[in-house]
């Protein structure tokens, strides 16, 4: 199972205690994850990536291994220690408007 | 027993206050969808327990929330806006071309007969219709696709579709407002609209009488005579006597005829209520008196209301959607203000109270008036 730690709005909007955990089927990418997260959450659906464009939403960031992944393309496979489990994801909500 | 529900957007969560039919003693339910932009919350008039809310974050984007329950529990409902077609161009403030996006819902108009049927005015301009509770939207995209899309421009907060106003007399027709391209209206369900901008002057835009590009800020009419229109704009209150068609000012002895909400007693047909606020800068009430104007003449006739505000030192703003009447006898006006401040007037605005004090700024304030 893959690991997803969610910020605190967002987990209150879909009703999530601690971390996600959703299975993938096939390559583990950042589309594929952000894809069985939202089938898992609805709720979640155009708050990480844009509902139309399917972008990542300016103020978002994807961290994980102590990696910052927002800039790859959403199809880079993740790191092995997300793939298996043993690192989260972290979607982060970029520290803004001081 | 009779009752009130005030639903409060604010900056950061949704607050329901409600009173019985006396209107003194208030409690206060929130913050609801804490933390998040509400621009609006209304409520269905044909079931009052049904209520939408728009939620959204510089962060997380757009959100829509409804509520079966009256307000103590809520639920998100379907936020995907997509425009219809290629979405084309509007001007920038530069004049330049610039795509439409889509940023925000701002404004909500639950059906008058339809618990499940609610319209959503959103920036960049669009009018979207949800026939399903809110669980998905269609864009009635022949307004933004009327021939001077390209022409609208965005007001200072955006360009804002900010005022639904449905006919309780014909379905078929609507009327909706734009800052900064003016106010529209159908008389086909949607299908097709026109521009009902005829007599407004705004000496800020290139040709003062065009036919788009007038910076409204909000229309009101009385149920019982929906051809009769009140509009604040940028600057002048005017009103139209022919749905529209065409326009007067009524601005008369107002301090400044600079503000942004206007609203209808719910008795009373010609008597209409306006926040003066300093502009174009300032954004705040003349003089540091925060005084709503009233007028039972229908425009030009006006007479400050100031018992229980504050008549100093006081530098809030009132927006475009944060008043809102109920159906009492006497009818009570409502407003909510930047600092935070919910006041209330049980008697037609003679007389005012604080509901609450240091609520976030206030975006938003709608009545349910409750059997």
């Amino acid at each position: 199972m893959i690991r997803v730690a969610l910020p605190a709005p967002l987990r209150a909007l879909a009703r999530i205690d601690g971390e996600v955990q959703v299975a993938v089927a096939g390559p583990v990418t950042l589309r594929a994850v952000l894809d069985a997260v939202e089938a898992g959450y609805p709720a979640l659906r155009g708050t990480i990536r844009d509902q139309v464009t399917r972008q990542r939403r300016p103020f978002m960031r994807f961290f994980a291994c102590e990696q910052d992944l927002s800039h790859q393309t959403p199809d880079t496979p993740l790191p092995g220690a997300v793939r298996d489990g043993s690192e989260p994801l972290l979607v982060v909500g970029a520290i803004a408007g001081g | 027993m009779s009752g009130v529900r005030i639903l409060v957007g604010t900056r950061k969560g949704a607050f329901v206050l409600s009173a019985d039919g006396k209107r003194e003693r208030w409690k206060v339910s929130g913050p609801h969808l804490p933390g998040w932009e509400i621009y609006h919350v209304k409520g269905s008039p044909a079931d009052p327990e049904r209520i939408y809310a728009s939620q959204s974050s510089g962060w997380f984007g757009q959100v829509m929330q409804r509520s079966d329950d009256g307000g103590t529990t809520w639920a998100p409902v379907g936020n995907q806006f997509g425009y219809d077609g290629v979405p084309g161009t509007h001007q920038w403030y530069d004049g330049t071309p610039h795509p439409w996006e889509f940023k925000r819902v701002w404004h909500l108009e639950p059906s008058l007969t339809d618990p499940d049927v609610v319209y959503a005015g959103v920036e960049d301009a669009a009018l979207f219709r949800s026939a399903d509770g809110g669980q998905t939207w269609q864009e009635l995209s022949g307004l933004r696709g009327h021939g001077s899309g390209p022409r609208w421009q965005p007001g200072a907060g955006g360009m804002c579709l900010h005022t639904i106003l449905l006919d309780p007399a014909n379905p078929q027709r609507i009327f909706i407002a734009i800052s900064a391209a003016g106010a529209f209206r159908t008389d086909d369900g949607g299908v097709t609209w026109k521009p009902i901008n005829q007599g407004l002057r705004s000496e800020y835009i290139p040709d003062p009488t065009a036919e788009v590009g007038h910076c409204v800020h909000r229309i009101a009419m009385h149920r019982s005579r929906p051809s009769v229109l009140f509009m604040q704009k940028h600057w002048d209150v005017m009103r139209s006597d022919d749905a529209g068609d065409s326009w007067q000012e009524i601005s008369g002895n107002l301090p400044t005829d600079f503000g942004f909400p206007i609203d209808v007693h719910a008795h009373e047909p010609d008597t209409i209520y306006v926040v003066p606020i300093t502009s174009d800068s300032q954004h705040y009430p003349p003089d540091g008196k925060l005084r709503v104007y009233r007028s039972r003449t229908g425009g030009n006739q006006w007479e400050p209301l100031t018992k229980g505000l504050p008549q100093r030192d006081c530098y809030v703003n009132v927006l475009r959607d944060a008043m809102a009447v109920d159906s009492l006898d006497a009818c009570g006006v409502y407003f909510g203000t930047t600092g935070g401040q919910v006041y209330a007037s049980a008697d037609s605005g003679d007389s005012w109270k604080a509901v609450v004090r240091d609520l976030p700024p206030v975006l938003s304030v709608e009545v349910q008036t409750l059997a």
